[in-house]
């Protein structure tokens, strides 16, 4: 089958991998790049555990062809700590408890740092809005959201 | 690892068409949210793609001198609902897309493939048959404008030859200027779930009250997304009140024929036809400047 070599961003650095046409980003990013935070659910969509950045947008990255990160920026969880240190959201998501198996974890810091960084105002609905394509089995959402409140605090 | 036995890259229009002019067998991909997910469930085997993903020729909002709304086809939902020129002149359009899958999905999946698969449910098409949007198809023999009624032929089919790519979406300025319109998706969930009804209704009010022009649109009430166009009749020209809300979803009921599914039964839907109908007039009503 074809493979092609491309060339993108993730987490800050440059990386260039030959790919299978027929890979997901997901497969590209845990198997050849070993990042194996972005975790892999439901593989259609609906879970939102697979949540990636693609040029600054929330993507399920199982259903996103891995050929076509070429030349884009991409950040997934590994990307959201500074030199060993939480992220103030990472921070808010251990204080506020919502985090219980935290399988669901980085699909939804992933989403949650898409809309911090959208720069809009966020009322709770927003939130929730935002946050409504990631599913979290030990249904957590309360403390999930206002994790997410608590990380726009000052 | 996606069960894809060929796959090529288009990047322009151009290069698509003669791809599939060369692939008798092959299948555009654009978000893929539909596509990959046919494929990961068995549904389409030994699949032949061609990616127009990302051609920034499909992609983008503009306005055409004589005020034509112009949305590429690979323009996806998010890019939709947050482009000044539709919260301007088509919210309606913008809250109808954000009803889509969630926030994921709405970054991938383009206004094209909701079109171009040809399900009732696309949230994106009831509100599109109610502002009379035009298609325009590019293929080896030229450009051609059908309106997005009769591209819709059936369940899953659509006016599109194998080497034809739906490459914009038109909203003509008689179409949208001035008009109020309301979309209601009615589902199980607030998000990540398919429309069990969609309902919308685009409307123009003179003097706070009179009814100047109505469409009411459905989709899942009928194998495609339907006008009642007889219901629309009756509307217009006449007095917003409560008996013509009751008169105009009665007429509605009599003209949709949806199905029973395992979603909901015919029943329901033709309840939720009558209901939404009234909702969706009276808030597209006072979108449009009138006054109860």
């Amino acid at each position: 089958m074809t493979t092609k070599k491309i060339t993108f961003k993730v987490n800050n650095k440059e990386v260039t991998v030959e790919v299978d046409v027929r890979e997901s980003l997901l497969e590209v990013l845990r198997n050849e790049l070993n990042l194996k935070g972005v975790k892999k659910g439901c593989s259609v969509g609906e879970c939102g555990a697979c949540t990636v950045l693609v040029n600054g947008e929330a993507i399920d990255s199982c259903i996103y062809l891995a050929i076509w990160a070429d030349g884009k920026e991409i950040k997934t969880i590994e990307g959201e700590e500074t030199e060993g240190k939480l992220s103030k959201l990472q921070q808010a998501f251990v204080d506020e408890g919502a985090v219980q198996c935290g399988f669901c974890t980085p699909g939804f810091v992933m989403s949650a740092r898409a809309l911090l960084d959208s720069g809009k105002k966020l009322s709770r609905e927003d939130i929730k809005k935002g946050m409504s394509g990631n599913m979290c089995r030990c249904t957590g959402y309360q403390n999930i959201i206002k994790a997410v409140e608590k990380s726009i605090e000052d | 690892m996606y069960n894809i036995v060929k796959f090529e890259e288009a990047h322009s229009v151009k290069e698509a068409i003669q791809l599939l002019q060369e692939n008798p067998k092959a299948r555009l991909i654009a978000g893929g949210s539909d596509v990959l997910i046919k494929i990961h469930g068995g549904k389409i085997e030994d699949t032949e793609l061609i990616s127009i993903h990302g051609i920034p020729e499909l992609s983008g909002i503009s306005y055409e001198a004589d005020g034509t709304i112009v949305i590429g086809s690979g323009t996806t939902f998010s890019k939709i609902a947050n482009h000044p020129l539709i919260i301007e002149n088509v919210p309606v359009l913008g809250e109808a897309v954000e009803m889509v899958g969630g926030p994921q999905i709405r970054n991938i999946g383009t206004i094209g493939g909701n079109i171009c698969n040809g399900v009732t449910s696309a949230d994106s098409a009831s509100t599109l048959f109610a502002l009379d949007a035009s298609l325009r198809i590019q293929g080896a023999s030229g450009i051609r404008i059908i309106a997005i009624e009769d591209f819709y032929q059936g369940p899953g089919k659509v006016d599109l030859q194998h080497d034809e790519i739906l490459t914009a979406v038109l909203l003509s300025q008689e179409n949208y200027r001035g008009f109020g319109g309301h979309y209601i998706k009615y589902a199980m969930r607030n998000a990540m779930d398919i429309a069990t009804l969609g309902c919308a209704v685009v409307c123009k009010i003179k003097d706070k009250m009179l009814v100047e022009d109505f469409r009411l649109a459905f989709g899942v009430a009928a194998p495609t997304p339907v006008r009642c166009r007889k219901a629309e009749k009756l509307a217009i020209g006449k007095t917003f009140s409560e008996e013509l809300l009751d008169e105009i979803s009665k007429a509605a009921v009599a003209e949709v024929n949806p199905r029973t599914s395992w979603r909901a039964s015919k029943e329901f839907r033709l309840q939720l036809v009558e209901e939404l109908s009234k909702r969706a007039f009276k808030e597209a009503f006072i979108k449009a400047g009138g006054e109860l």
